[in-house]
């Protein structure tokens, strides 16, 4: 799916204050281009402030993120990014919202990668309807178009099963496999075990903004995601 | 180019939104009108008062209208947090803002292109015959307003006291813009009218330094 050279992510020293708050604190990590790492932790513990910092939307207090191997004057070499909201319009449907897009990050025939992704995910029945009028599933799905629509070489989800059903979960399971076999990095928030956390070569965990545990090996990553941060 | 294409499909996506729902033009088209029938009591319509007061009257209603619209400008931005997508994919972010900019100027021009008609039988006064120059008085005003509006827009969304904040920063920053766009409207709608070029003039070094300022520091307003 990638068709960009495997792009790594480099966190060095990251700091995130709000106010007198600490959200993150001298966070280090490298991640290696083709990885699938989960970020666990409870509520709070800083996973979605690192993930909008890797997005870039945030910038750290000190410290700085790098991408090594990310071909900078391409759009593909942005991350693609799943909040907790769809960020993407009510008002317009969903063909329109991936095919705006598509034309910002200069994606090649954009009405023809919309349509190729609302089939993918199960959007295509309804992709004249305003998004205002889907459920709850339905809005994650089209928010995760939105972030593949660049075939990102970077994909960063923040709890992306929110909303869905045991067959959107199947799904996004293999979409996620597919896409990190194809040598997109992934970096995601999880809260607990499932089909989607089994893709995962290394947890990270973080309490109150730190990394607390970094692992790769089997039984420790089992039991990371098995805690999951409640 | 980038820019360029990115501020179209945006701007695109502005209308289509604008047009689909009609909240803002409804919205400031009533409350342009409202407010000129109710100055339109206070004064005698056809007396030296009113011809005095009516281009007052006339940018104050403006300057109302494009307050309701810039509330909502990059407040809609924040309902589904797409102001972060838009920032993930443009390659500049002042593409945002010309789109922004430029949407809220034609939506400003439209609401003025409807309330011009009854701007004129309110007050009795005819604008027919200086109607290029008004025209082009009220494209730079209200650029002006926009290019201020939309900045302060996008620094108030994110603010706690977002409502109040608005028109506090705006009103101070719009005064030399409406001074300047009354007097000229005021000169031109004279019964021997005069075309005051220096305030003309005043009006594009207005729009832009404001513009190239958008231009350097926009991306600031932006982050969170």
């Amino acid at each position: 799916m990638s068709t960009l050279p495997p792009t790594g992510l480099r966190f060095e020293n990251i700091d995130k204050r709000y106010g007198g708050l600490f959200a993150l604190r001298r966070v280090s990590l490298e991640i290696s281009p083709g990885e699938c790492v989960v970020l666990a932790g409870r509520n709070g513990s800083g996973k979605t402030t690192l993930l909008r910092i890797a997005a870039r939307i945030v910038s750290p207090t000190a410290g700085k993120l790098s991408f090594p191997g990310a071909a900078s004057d391409s759009s593909a070499g942005r991350p693609g990014y799943v909040a907790h909201t769809t960020m993407v319009y009510d008002e317009l449907t969903a063909e329109e919202n991936l095919i705006l897009f598509a034309k910002l990050q200069d994606v090649p025939n954009p009405p023809v990668r919309a349509e190729e992704l609302l089939r993918e995910v199960g959007l295509y029945e309804r992709r004249d309807s305003a998004v205002r009028t889907f459920s709850r599933g339905m809005r994650q799905r089209i928010a995760i178009a939105r972030a593949l629509i660049h075939r990102p070489s970077v994909l960063l989800f923040d709890e992306p099963a929110t909303g869905l059903d045991p067959l959107g979960i199947s799904w996004l399971a293999r979409t996620l496999g597919e896409v990190n076999r194809a040598g997109c990095t992934v970096v995601m928030s999880l809260h607990g075990e499932s089909e989607i956390s089994a893709l995962a070569t290394r947890a990270v965990q973080l309490d109150a903004g730190a990394v607390v545990a970094d692992t790769k090996s089997g039984a420790a990553l089992r039991s990371i995601l098995s805690f999951g941060g409640a | 180019m980038a820019l360029l294409s990115n501020t179209a499909t945006l701007l695109g996506k502005e209308l289509r939104t604008e047009f689909r729902s009609r909240e803002l033009l409804t919205t400031t088209s009533v409350f342009i009108l409202i407010v000129l029938v109710l100055f339109s009591f206070a004064t005698n319509p056809g007396t030296e008062e009113a011809r005095e007061f009516a281009p007052g009257l006339l940018w104050l209603a403006i300057l109302f209208a494009s307050s309701l619209m810039f509330q909502s400008c990059f407040l809609r931005e924040q309902v589904n947090d797409t102001l972060s997508s838009l920032r993930l994919a443009v390659s500049d972010p002042f593409a945002i803002f010309l789109a922004k900019l430029i949407a809220n100027t034609l939506f400003l021009l439209l609401t003025e292109a409807l309330m011009l008609p009854f701007f004129a039988i309110f007050y009795n006064i005819t604008i027919w015959s200086q109607l290029p120059l008004l025209a082009l008085v009220l494209l730079l005003g209200s650029f002006g307003i926009a290019v201020a509006g939309t900045a302060i827009s996008a620094i108030s969304a994110q603010a706690r006291m977002r409502e109040l904040l608005l028109p506090l920063l705006l009103l101070p920053l719009l005064t030399p813009v409406l001074v300047v766009s009354a007097t000229v409207t005021g000169g031109l709608l004279d019964r021997q009218p005069v075309v005051q070029w220096k305030g003309i003039a005043f009006l594009g070094v207005f729009d832009l330094v404001f513009l190239t300022a958008l231009w350097i520091f926009g991306q600031y307003f932006l982050e969170e």
